[in-house]
């Protein structure tokens, strides 16, 4: 479980996150929606440690982030894996040497253990006979998924998908809406998602946090949601613009 | 901020690999720099000793002094800053717009350490031998150019090459080359951390890198000559 307490954030003068308090549930789908510049970017990278919040508290299953020491910092970053949106995959290494770099880092294993780990997560996220293959010779959907088997290569407690459906085709989309479902239920990771892809949203968000221009305006699950889009302007209009986009 | 590399089996992995790349990637533009130096430094020497009563062999002498004391370890950083430097620029700058260093930091991974570091450390082992080459390289290229245009013999080349010998100046030279490989690798490795903005970015880094590496060689090669010589 991830915790935030009254957590700001500010860039130059201009307040981007106000007094954020939110929970983020073990083996649940924590979807993060709003509009463009409403802050959930930088509430990720504060969550993962990219950016250090002003004020506030970011726990992660009780260890405050803010206050550990950099050993134990890095103890809790080697529990946390991340989708990004561009994939951030290293394009100088293939498929394979993408997926075994954590272990490479991490971890004890030998080099067929290794790629025995490898090889268990490419078939988990659907990918084989790619392991030779560059980035730069694979699709966008397919780059996702190798993020993903990157992500979970280590046994990681948190996982982050920032925009995972962002450039895909809808078919792929609902492929890695799946995917991502069903690791995070399989494992029961801790997954903070930021979308705005409505389809995701009801699909796959168990727990559902709108933002609006860095505020939390409302939470709940996907049952709720319709509900409030009655009740509150805001997320009624975030809703009906995301089906235009 | 640098710290101690996650695993040192693979910190020592990415050092050889970035020796390779800098010392054997940019051994032709270095040699074939340092080939025609050492060639025009012979030809132009001759063709300003216009008196009879200066021997040719101070040809010699004038070509590997130069090429020692200067040519070899400023020409070749010059053209390293070029090469090497935009190439660390950009590499690293290209991964930060592409979020792979927001990766590495999401991962626990001391991205300076892991990136930059056997950068440097590649670049202060390699570059002060590429300096040996280009040496090397130019005075014979010197010597080339004078026994095949005929401006001096064998014999007047090696003799002026010995004559005036000091190991000083080689010792002095390696200085200038440890010294230059620091200021490249580092400096282009900062620029490339800083990168922002896109493709764009990407380009603008790699231009500082060139011009501020350049600029920082030209400065520190006057202050090693005033302080050293």
């Amino acid at each position: 479980m991830i915790e935030l307490k009254d957590v700001n954030k500010s860039f130059e003068g201009r307040q981007v996150l106000h007094g954020i308090n939110a929970v983020f549930y073990s083996g649940k789908n924590n979807l993060i929606i709003g509009a463009s510049g409403g802050g959930k970017s930088v509430m990720m990278k504060c969550m993962v440690g990219l950016e250090r919040p002003d004020t506030g508290m970011i726990e992660f299953d009780g260890r405050d982030l803010l206050a550990l020491e950099d050993q134990a910092l890095r103890d809790v970053r080697r529990e946390i894996g991340m989708l990004f949106q561009g994939t951030a995959l290293f394009d100088s290494l293939t498929v394979e040497q993408n997926v075994a770099f954590p272990l490479e880092m991490f971890s004890k294993m030998n080099a067929s253990e290794r790629r025995d780990r490898v090889n268990f997560c490419l078939k988990r996220v659907n990918l084989e006979n790619v392991n030779n293959k560059y980035p730069s010779e694979i699709s966008g959907g397919m780059k996702k998924r190798v993020g993903i088997a990157r992500a979970i290569a280590l046994d990681i407690k948190y996982l982050f998908c920032d925009e995972p459906n962002s450039g895909l085709d809808p078919i792929t989309s609902r492929l890695i809406d799946e995917l991502i479902n069903e690791i995070t239920h399989e494992y029961g990771i801790t997954n903070v998602i930021n979308s705005h892809d409505m389809k995701t949203v009801f699909d796959i968000g168990d727990h559902i946090i709108f933002l609006y221009k860095g505020q939390k305006w409302w939470e709940g699950n996907r049952e709720d949601l319709k509900h409030a889009q009655t009740q509150i302007k805001e997320l009624d209009q975030f809703i009906k613009a995301s089906y235009f986009e | 901020m640098i710290s101690k590399p996650e695993k040192t089996n693979i910190f020592f992995k990415r050092i050889s690999d970035e020796m390779y790349k800098i010392g054997i990637g940019s051994l032709p533009i270095v040699a074939i720099t340092a080939l025609f130096i050492g060639a025009v430094t012979t030809v132009q020497t001759a063709y300003q000793l216009v008196s009879g009563l200066i021997s040719k062999s101070v040809i010699g002498t004038i070509v590997s002094d130069s090429t020692m004391l200067e040519l070899g370890p400023t020409i070749t950083c010059l053209v390293l800053s070029g090469k090497v430097g935009a190439h660390i620029a950009s590499e690293i700058g290209n991964m930060r717009i592409s979020e792979q260093i927001d990766a590495l930091d999401v991962m626990g991974i001391n991205a300076p350490a892991y990136l930059a570091l056997p950068k440097i450390i590649a670049g202060i082992i390699m570059i002060p031998l590429l300096n040996f080459i280009a040496i090397a390289l130019s005075i014979y290229g010197g010597y080339m150019a004078g026994e095949l245009s005929g401006i001096l013999t064998h014999q007047e080349f090696v003799s002026g090459a010995r004559e005036t010998f000091k190991g000083f100046t080689l010792v002095f030279s390696t200085i200038k080359a440890f010294t230059f490989a620091f200021i490249i690798t580092s400096v282009s490795s900062y620029q490339g951390f800083y990168t922002s903005g896109g493709a764009l970015g990407v380009g603008e880094s790699s231009t500082r890198a060139v011009v501020f590496s350049s600029v920082l060689v030209l400065f520190f090669d006057y202050l090693l000559a005033e302080i050293l010589l």
